[in-house]
């Protein structure tokens, strides 16, 4: 998708700094001349809302810092004070702990996009493991923030999680006891968690930067899932357009992001959390945030431990091998009846287990689980023979095609 | 004809909305500062800072105490009859921060001063330098018995807290 | 295509056996367990909800009366008189935080020492330490700063689904409050002072704390059990969001101002897409 600059400095400072780091060219080249598909939709602009989620998450996370004490007997309290006294304090304490909830709503959402037009397929490959990468990232992110708090529920997650590893073979309990420093989850455990927990989104950062790097590579897929053939017909600059589009996108989001915060800030936490740490006492229902629920369900439905613990762990890395398991030549889901129910149907499953991660351990949950957890992996195995069994519709031979296809089936619609 | 003034309104209704759509937009940006900013200044907890109260009768003529006050040191000096004299019998004028002994202390006895030099922060040293009263060691400013600056890099007096005497031997601070 | 069909058939009868199969013996666990609570009428729910400044008050007075005997509500005295709250005078505050010992020091002689409370002082624990409140009482009773949001009590679907969002009986974010209130309620044998309707279990360690009549009302509010527990539960839910006003207030303006914002970004997106066929 690049070609040569269309930057043309005027400007005697921006030719002189060009000559010398051609920072302004390369950030005209990927943000504003850079040629977007027409036909995007909005399921397009949650490249933008994560963007703006993770600025949001670092700056009120760094703002939380500054009032936070990471020592067992004191972090509950602190985050008492950030509530209480702090000015604005509660504002970035929900923003923050809502915050969380959002990105992964939006990365779920980015994720489910991409499955649906086949945007992890040739030449996406590499973008598509990127983005994995960035979601295991973030999956050990939220886990170590919501320890921070110490409060029922942090403690005995951070007890519940740092326990798979023992599943290792020979060494486990070794790891857990490296993992913990010490015999328990306890004070190192806290420290070392907050350490992390304060330079992993630094690192999601590089890995977002390689991931828009990529994306600029390849350019972006569509929903018709057709290569540009000719930019000038196909494709429209990304500012105004894209720009404009995403702002649109993001002011929605935050409509929804807004309303958790200040209408109900507490809505998807746990009750149990506002008890303070306490190691002797474990609460009677251990449940993790909503956004672990699928992989806590796939991690119960199996009752021999180091098989749970790859199978949560294999739920997330299969993600990664999906550009090779799907061999249908076409990409988006419009023209693939058959993958289209079949993609639906692992959308409930999804569902399906995010509800029987939540409710307790016992019947019959265990067995819903189960299946599901079979579904689950039945939709990766089903993929590679797919193809000979789906009857394709036509797809269009470019995106200006496809667009004037959509706007005369509109405007018959209207004429009847 | 008329279609030039349609493009022209049409032009003009658009910049508009662009505008307004821009200012709106920054007005949301500006307001989300204002938190990160103010979350910065002191908390609540902090605001509320309980005052210090000092018991004085264990405190001989001649001594100076230190207490502590929302973080920093304050001196309180039982003043003798000659330091005393030597605070009042000052020429004001000649001072480099003109202030009469008088309006620094609400009992000629008890001197009581917040224990930070004005140059930069440091603790000065009791009952040293030229006019006995404090010396800082780190860039040598010299204060006399009322804490009044007399020499050396320090723009002004030792600063005189807020502080009130309950009973004759007991002072509150802040 | 027969492929296809079967295919199609499998997940969709395994999805809903699984979803049938969850469903199916809610009922019978909801007959072993307690009962819920119900929804009561809270002054601070809602999008524009306010605190009862009299409620909060008549709230204190149980707490200070009853409840703070056994338990701890680890908040400063202070906030008594800030904004949102119960909003006594400072003086009243002052007065208040004087009644109270506190220990302090060490002092120049290296030695503890009591003095009166000061406002930003914390409320001062019944107990010296959790150890000493299980020794004396059998089981050491939960601090009650945060009570309020740290109990709550199974919805199921659907209705937690609609606790969340702002339609007629949604927007249910009390179950905290409503908790306190149905155990209040809950001593129903006169036998045993131990036994609650609504605590999981049924044995609870706190015998029948509060009986009509029991606290002196002087704002001519009836002294029944059924209003102290309104009123106690509403100063817990204060003690444990005391910023919920300023939250609620600040959030119906910035809805406010990201409606204005969504209309005027739809509409330059769509006047600067206008000539592009999409």
């Amino acid at each position: 998708m690049h070609g040569l600059s269309t930057f043309e400095p005027k400007n005697g400072v921006v030719k002189w700094l060009e000559a010398r780091l051609p920072i302004l060219s390369f950030g005209y080249d990927s943000f504003v001349a850079y040629p977007t598909p027409k036909n995007l939709n909005y399921w397009w602009t949650f490249g933008a809302i994560l963007s703006f989620m993770l600025i949001a998450q670092i700056v009120t996370g760094v703002v939380l810092t500054m009032h936070y004490t990471p020592e067992a007997t004191m972090a509950f309290s602190s985050v008492e004070k950030i509530m209480r006294d702090v000015n604005w304090g509660w504002l970035m304490r929900y923003a923050h702990a809502n915050g969380a909830s959002m990105f992964f709503l939006a990365v779920y959402i980015h994720m489910f996009r991409g499955l649906y037009y086949g945007s992890y397929k040739n030449p996406r490959e590499v973008l598509w493991i990127l983005g994995v990468i960035i979601f295991l990232l973030m999956m050990a992110t939220g886990f170590m923030g919501y320890v921070l708090p110490w409060g029922q529920m942090s403690f005995w997650g951070a007890t519940v999680i740092t326990n798979l590893f023992s599943a290792i073979p020979l060494v486990g309990d070794q790891v857990t006891v490296w993992l913990w420093g010490g015999y328990s989850v306890d004070n190192p455990t806290l420290n070392r968690f907050f350490a992390l927990h304060y330079l992993l989104p630094f690192a999601i950062a590089a890995v977002v930067g390689l991931h828009v790097w990529a994306l600029h590579v390849t350019g972006q897929n569509n929903p018709d899932g057709v290569d540009v053939q000719d930019i000038k017909k196909d494709c429209v600059p990304f500012t105004p357009h894209a720009t404009m589009k995403d702002g649109l996108g993001v002011t929605v989001f935050l409509l929804l992001y807004c309303w958790f915060i200040f209408f109900t800030p507490n809505y998807l936490g746990d009750a149990d959390n506002y008890i303070p740490a306490n190691p002797m006492k474990t609460p009677p229902h251990i449940v993790p945030e909503w956004y672990f629920l699928p992989f806590y369900a796939i991690l119960r439905s199996i009752p021999d431990k180091l098989m749970g613990v790859i199978a949560m762990f294999g739920a997330i890395a299969v993600l990664a091998f999906l550009p090779w398991l799907d061999t249908s030549k076409v990409r988006s889901a419009k023209y693939r009846p058959l993958y289209k129910k079949l993609f639906w149907g692992f959308v409930l499953v999804g569902i399906g287990l995010g509800y029987c991660g939540a409710m307790p351990a016992a019947e019959p949950y265990v067995t819903a689980s189960r299946i599901l957890s079979v579904l689950y992996f039945g939709f990766f195995a089903v993929l590679p023979i797919l193809p000979k069994f789906e009857r394709t519709l036509p797809v269009p031979a470019t995106i200006a095609e496809a667009v004037l296809a959509k706007s005369e089936s509109v405007k018959t619609a209207a004429a009847k | 004809m008329s279609t030039a003034t349609t493009s022209t309104e049409e032009t003009s209704r658009r910049d508009f909305l662009y505008i307004s759509t821009g200012a709106v937009a920054a007005v949301g940006a500006v307001s989300v500062v204002w938190p990160l900013i103010s979350q910065m200044s002191p908390d609540a907890s902090t605001l509320a800072l309980a005052s210090t109260e000092v018991d004085l009768t264990s405190i001989p003529v001649g001594q100076i105490v230190t207490v502590k006050w929302r973080g920093k040191p304050v001196f309180i000096r039982r003043r003798t009859p000659e330091e005393i004299k030597a605070a009042q019998d000052v020429d004001v004028s000649s001072l480099r921060d003109p202030q009469a002994d008088s309006t620094r202390v609400q009992k000629p006895e008890w001197l009581i001063v917040v224990g930070i030099c004005t140059h930069l922060g440091c603790i000065p040293l009791g009952k040293q330098g030229d006019y006995d009263g404090w010396f800082c060691p780190c860039h040598g400013s010299v204060y006399d018995t009322s804490g009044r600056i007399r020499k050396g890099p320090a723009p002004r007096n030792l600063d005189v807290p807020p502080y009130a005497f309950l009973t004759d031997t007991k002072v509150k601070i802040g | 295509m027969t492929f296809a069909k079967t295919l199609t058939k499998v997940i969709g009868a395994a999805t809903l056996l699984a979803g049938v199969v969850a469903l199916s013996n809610l009922t019978a666990r909801a007959e072993e367990e307690q009962p819920n609570p119900t929804r009561q009428q809270w002054t601070f729910a809602g999008a524009f909800g306010k605190y009862d400044k009299a409620q909060l008050q008549r709230g204190f007075k149980i707490y200070k009366e009853v409840c703070s005997n056994c338990h701890e509500l680890h908040i400063p005295i202070r906030t008594l008189a800030q904004p949102g709250g119960p909003e006594l005078s400072v003086d009243e505050v002052k007065a208040l935080a004087a009644s109270y010992t506190v220990k302090d020091g060490p002092n120049s002689s290296g030695e503890m020492f009591d003095r009166p409370g000061r406002p930003s002082d914390y409320f001062p624990a019944p107990f010296a330490n959790p150890e000493a409140a299980a020794a004396a009482l059998g089981s050491a009773p939960p601090d009650m700063s945060l009570l309020a949001k740290a109990r709550k009590y199974e919805r199921g679907f659907p209705a937690f689904v609609f606790d969340a969002l702002p339609v007629p009986g949604g927007m249910y974010q009390e179950l905290g409050p409503d908790y306190i209130y149905a155990i209040l309620h809950g001593y129903e044998k006169d036998e045993d002072p131990n036994w609650n309707a609504y605590f999981p279990g049924h044995k609870i360690a706190m015998a029948k704390p509060l009986t009509d009549g029991q606290v002196d009302y002087t704002d001519g509010t009836p002294a029944t059990l059924d209003q102290y527990a309104k009123d106690v539960a509403s100063f817990l839910y204060w003690a444990a969001e005391p910023t919920l006003e300023d939250r609620k207030s600040l959030g119906v303006k910035v809805m406010i101002f990201l409606l204005v914002l969504s209309c005027l970004m739809y509409f330059t997106k769509r006047t600067i897409w206008s000539d592009v066929a999409h």
